[in-house]
């Protein structure tokens, strides 16, 4: 990483999160165009621009150690975050060698794998870890390996079983969610785990999707976005503990919008796994304020028309339904009615 | 959202054995380190550049899933053969450079099978071979039943005697002992699952077997590697791309497909994982379907043909490609 690590900024209690100049231009924006509706909008999941979110398969920001910390904190109160069937667990060694080989191929200077057979050595230095152990042994790592490996990870992650012509959730590390559980939704068909999402069931998207991604090849990820938002920069907005951060809902004013409000972006990730044929699945979120994201003139015309114009279903569903008019009203100002380029640059 | 398959691995033939006078032996080793893991049941597809025309066949990995230093297939000579066996037969030797794509596991162990019973017939065993390494450090039951033509064609018939001398049993059709079907599958605990890998008419019996006997589809498994049948030649007009092409009697739409320089999607290129579907246009004739993915109804409708593995009986064929 060619970026300063943050260390002290919190997703909770007083909420320091913040994002530097450099991260709100890298900031992924979900949405290349004026309107948004879902599509199955799945694509190859091969490296982007240099200095963008997609320039590395899993990507390592300047909140690495942040969001590290914020997730020990999570897993302390709720261990139930962290769950993994017995079957899964050659796909969690799959996912553990996955992050692994990522980080250390794509970040050299902070993270060093070295494979002799099945003896491992990793070397974490954002976190100050050092690791010998033995490739398929639980017994070697002070954790199981998906909860290894994902407490080195930003982002949540998902391992599936693939039988029945279906894919299973049963197992996940899920600390920073959108409102949904892993508790709850473990052992669950992928229709059933997005039974929740409205109008994609009636659209065919889930069929679509479900096709495809049985047919997951090794080495060919893909990737797709998706998209909330959140009152205080909350990463773990879980149903677990809606009463801490349900009633933040109702604080948002014309006056604190732009500070309160965050616009959440999840980049997702779906790798098949070689040994276990399972597939993992990752939520990468990225949080930028109401503020930030008008700080940039064209994000604040398209955020504006995309927030404006959104189906009334998807706005009960992201759980809008309050904000959004504030938001709209805040961002108005700065439409003037111009166009806006194609594709999510910032211009 | 199509694929392409541009992304091969290039490997060099370290050793080949001829273990029957039909099938040989190939130890893969890649030219660019370490060859990826994979799991049981795994195949990849072996692209082999002959003077004429480019082969695209797969091969089940019958090596340990653990061991990844080099891969190991077995090819049954196919007689007579559309080009592809007779490749890898007679033109393939230790140093010769190849290309194979990523493996694809479409024959898997169930992970939650309270019992595994495996079932092979002749060159349908090398699934197996690669799944009982896994097998071996699992804890859940399993019985191999190995049936050959005789102990000369069973190529592997020693390795499984000395892998496995409790749970296998061996079968040739030489001494008139055949796996009495019916009666494996009338007596098996509840969870368990079947994965039968062989001729074609063996996986029918089992498939016909397992469903009158109430099996759930759940828990069978099988796997054909069936050579893309041979026929007329045919045009083929592919409207999207503007492209003309001729398929020759010994080669599959598929392949023809790929000559003309178009990136065809495909998975398993043997009719069963309905990957390659196309859209058919029009047909001047009708369409020969040879594939188990689409249904009955599908098949009539004339919309969509699989070309791995189906062709036309037509002069020209016009495909939504």
């Amino acid at each position: 990483m060619n970026v300063a690590l943050k260390m002290d900024q919190v997703y909770r209690g007083e909420y320091t999160f913040a994002n530097s100049p450099a991260a709100i231009r890298r900031f992924p924006l979900p949405f290349p165009e004026d309107r948004y509706m879902y599509s199955v909008n799945i694509e190859p999941h091969v490296a982007g621009p240099k200095g963008s979110v997609i320039e590395f398969p899993i990507d390592c920001d300047e909140h690495y150690v942040e969001e590290c910390r914020e997730r020990a904190i999570v897993i302390q109160q709720d261990p139930l975050r962290i769950q993994a069937l017995p079957h899964m667990m050659s796909a969690q060694w799959d996912t553990l060698e996955l992050g692994m080989q990522s980080l250390s191929q794509s970040y050299p200077d902070q993270f060093t794998l070295t494979r002799a057979g099945r003896h491992w050595h990793w070397i974490n230095r954002p976190l100050g870890l050092n690791q010998h152990f033995t490739f398929g042994d639980p017994a070697s790592l002070p954790q199981p390996p998906l909860e290894y490996i994902t407490r080195q990870l930003q982002g949540d992650w998902v391992i599936m079983d693939q039988r029945d012509n279906d894919l299973w959730v049963e197992g996940g590390m899920v600390t920073g969610p959108a409102d949904w559980s892993m508790d709850f939704d473990m052992g669950m068909s992928f229709k059933e785990w997005h039974g929740p999402v409205p109008l994609g069931h009636e659209m065919g998207v889930f069929d679509r999707a479900l096709k495809f991604l049985l047919n997951l090849r090794l080495n060919e990820p893909v990737r797709r976005y998706n998209w909330t938002m959140t009152v205080n920069p909350n990463l773990d907005s879980s149903p677990h503990n809606y009463p801490e951060w349900g009633p933040d809902r109702t604080s948002v004013t014309l006056e604190n919008v732009a500070r309160k409000l965050h616009l959440r972006t999840e980049l997702q990730g779906l790798w098949r796994l070689p040994r276990s044929n399972g597939i993992v699945f990752m939520v990468r979120t990225y949080m930028l304020s109401v503020g930030d994201v008008a700080s940039i003139p064209k994000w604040a015309r398209r955020v504006h028309r995309v927030l404006r114009d959104l189906h009334p279903a998807l706005v009960d569903y992201k759980g809008l339904t309050r904000h959004r008019p504030i938001a709209v009203a805040y961002l108005s100002q700065f439409d003037d009615g111009s166009p806006t380029t194609p594709g999510i640059a910032p211009e | 959202m199509s694929q392409s398959h541009a992304d091969t691995i290039p490997v060099r033939v370290v050793a080949v054995e001829e273990v029957t006078p039909q099938i040989k032996h190939f130890t893969l080793q890649s030219l660019a380190g370490e060859l990826p893991a994979f799991s049981g049941g795994s195949h990849i597809i072996v692209v082999m550049r002959g003077a004429q025309r480019v082969y695209r066949n797969p091969y089940s990995l019958m090596s340990s899933p653990n061991e990844l230093e080099n891969y190991q297939i077995s090819v049954l000579r196919v007689d007579p053969s559309r080009g592809g066996s007779a490749f890898m037969h007679e033109q393939v030797r230790v140093g010769t450079e190849l290309e194979i794509a990523h493996p694809v596991n479409l024959f898997g162990l169930a992970k939650l099978a309270r019992k595994h019973l495996l079932l092979a017939g002749g060159i349908g065993i090398t699934p197996f071979l690669a799944q009982l390494h896994d097998l071996r450090m699992s804890e859940v039951p399993y019985e191999l039943h190995y049936a050959t033509r005789s102990p000369q064609h069973g190529a592997y018939c020693q390795l499984i005697s000395r892998l496995e001398p409790q749970r296998s049993r061996l079968y040739h059709d030489s001494n008139r002992h055949f796996i009495d079907i019916d009666g494996l599958l009338s007596q098996q605990p509840l969870g368990t699952h079947v994965y039968v890998c062989g001729p074609a008419g063996m996986i029918t019996r089992v498939l016909d077997s397992a469903r009158t006997l109430g099996w759930p589809d759940s828990h069978v498994h099988y796997e054909r590697f069936a050579a893309p049948p041979t026929g007329a030649a045919f045009d083929v007009r592919l409207q999207k791309s503007g492209i003309d092409l001729h398929v020759l009697p010994d080669q599959s739409l598929l392949e023809a497909i790929e000559a003309a320089g178009v990136d065809a999607p495909y998975l398993c290129r043997g009719g069963v994982c309905g990957f390659c579907r196309a859209e058919v246009l029009s047909v001047d004739g009708e369409l020969v379907h040879n594939d188990h993915f689409l249904s009955n109804d599908e098949k009539a409708s004339g919309k969509s043909i699989m070309p791995c593995v189906s062709r036309a009986r037509c002069s020209t064929l016009v495909l939504n490609l």
